[in-house]
């Protein structure tokens, strides 16, 4: 990045020229992430829609990506911005690791985020933010660690679930009356599934499962193995499962009263 | 006042190609073999922290003999090229080719220019294909030439007699197992033909698999997994080639220790 920004400024994010603009400006926009942890690991999901107003701009988004081998970027805001950021994170993580020798630790990761965040202040105000989700393996406390951002890079670390983009409340609301902490690994991937579901439910810009089109939700899960995405048969199977229950329930699984 | 002395361009070269080719002997040699599923480098290292090979980018490794901190500057600046050129345009557009070509002009340059030193590194760019055909070897000695090479590389101060150690018993399709055995057995051969063992502390293993799943496929073998490695070599070894010599006893035995 040092290097970069000596070498080649105009390739970086933050170097640009703004158009000067009035009003904000239609672009993609990528909707719902969330991310739970549980014993042994963290698992990072997203929906796959991708709007541009009231329009559905791609129905078959990718919004989780692997940073590295032990962590994940899920990104909510504009979808270009936000691949881009995520490219040129990945390039770092990779690069400081080849040149050192060494992983940055999840602490250095999330920190360099919030930095790359904060640069793209400037198009945040002009309505282009990007919020993403940051999940890893901290691999030296051995537990799955999950950090959210705000627009101006303010980074804080989420205790058991979190969510962004516009179906978080919703999503939210769902985890915290799922989540405990003695998930397994099955349960959390069902947990993240159904949070989306709720989500989807209940936010326009919120895509659920696509059966007609087999579109399901992408769920990442990081472990001590590293990254590993769940395949479009596992990821359809439970979301079918969820559906099933859902013809049944609508408003899904019931907690208690008290 | 004195007057400089007249040196012919040809003595100069010669002078500066001697100087180093000295420095490259000085330190120990290290070889790069193609095997079935990749490629594999195998040198003598005792530091853990130094490394002589290292990962450039995604199919693509490096290996260095000489002087530490010439091929360390070179290492991270192909590691800046790579990341550059994967970033601008994509991570299939970066080959060892062209990878090759930017270091070789670097060394000629720096050989040619009479206000450096030259560098005392020769370096190796290996990058692994898809199949075994698709496999590159480039070696890169001190002035900055490229020889394409195939099979097996060693560089450093013994080479010519590692490779032609090497040209004999390599053949294609080894398995890694053996590979790294043939690599071991060509390091322990001293200049004067005496044979010394190489505990597996002191080697610095790693290879290009083109069979892992993730994209990088530059992966690093220690500890346990080396010395395990060794063992099936030296015992794969034994019992699939009774021609070879008693080294295949002195391996065995060396690795089991380590364990």
């Amino acid at each position: 990045m040092d290097f970069l920004s000596d070498h080649q400024p105009d390739i970086l994010p933050g170097n640009r020229q703004l158009p000067p603009t009035q009003g904000v400006i239609e672009a993609p926009h990528g909707t719902t992430i969330v991310a739970t942890t549980f014993p042994g690991g963290v698992v990072l999901a997203g929906d796959r829609r991708a709007t541009m107003g009231n329009v559905i701009a791609q129905r078959d988004i990718e919004k989780v990506f692997p940073a590295d081998e032990y962590s994940a970027v899920g990104i909510a805001g504009t979808a270009g911005l936000a691949v881009e950021m995520v490219k040129l994170f990945q390039l770092e993580l990779e690069h400081f690791e080849k040149v050192e020798g060494a992983q940055l630790s999840l602490e250095g990761k999330a920190n360099r985020l919030s930095t790359m965040i904060r640069s793209n202040l400037g198009m945040a105000m002009q309505g282009l933010a990007v919020v993403p989700i940051f999940a890893g393996f901290d691999v030296d406390r051995g537990k799955g660690r999950i950090f959210s951002y705000d627009v101006t890079g303010g980074r804080s670390e989420e205790h058991g679930f979190a969510a962004t983009g516009s179906g978080s409340v919703f999503a939210r609301g769902a985890m915290k009356k799922l989540y405990s902490e003695d998930l397994s690994e099955g349960q959390a991937t069902t947990l993240v599934v159904q949070a989306l579901y709720d989500a989807a439910d209940d936010d326009s810009a919120t895509g659920g499962p696509d059966v007609a089109r087999r579109i399901y939700p992408l769920v990442t899960v990081i472990t001590e193995d590293g990254f590993r995405r769940l395949t479009d048969e596992e990821s359809s199977e439970i979301a079918r499962l969820i559906l099933e229950r859902r013809l049944e329930q609508p408003d899904g699984p019931r907690a208690a009263l008290l | 006042m004195s007057t400089p002395f007249y040196v012919s361009p040809q003595q100069q070269m010669a002078d500066r190609a001697e100087y180093a080719r000295k420095g490259i002997a000085r330190g120990r040699s290290l070889v790069v073999l193609q095997f079935a599923d990749g490629i594999v480098f195998v040198g003598e290292n005792p530091s853990r922290a130094l490394h002589k090979f290292s990962e450039i980018y995604d199919r693509i490794g490096f290996a260095a003999a000489g002087k530490y901190n010439e091929y360390e500057n070179l290492r991270i600046g192909g590691v800046r090229y790579a990341d550059l050129r994967g970033y601008t345009y994509d991570r299939d557009d970066v080959t060892a080719r062209g990878l090759a070509n930017v270091y070789a002009q670097t060394l000629g340059t720096i050989f040619s220019s009479a206000a450096e030193k030259p560098y005392e590194v020769e370096l190796v760019v290996a990058e692994v294909g898809v199949t075994p055909e698709g496999d590159q070897l480039y070696r890169l000695p001190h002035d900055g030439s490229i020889v394409d090479e195939h099979g097996s590389v060693a560089v450093g101060g013994n080479a010519e007699q590692i490779s032609s150690y090497l040209d004999q018993r390599h053949r294609d399709g080894m398995t890694l197992a053996e590979a790294l055995k043939l690599a071991v057995q060509a390091l322990s051969r001293d200049t004067n033909g005496s044979e010394r063992e190489i505990p597996a502390e002191r080697l610095e293993v790693a290879v290009l698999d083109r069979t892992r799943p993730q994209q990088r496929k530059f992966r690093r073998i220690v500890g346990r997994q080396l010395v395990r490695l060794l063992e099936e070599g030296s015992s794969g070894g034994a019992a699939g080639a009774a021609e070879s010599d008693g080294s295949d006893d002195a391996d065995g035995s060396d690795a089991s220790e380590e364990k």
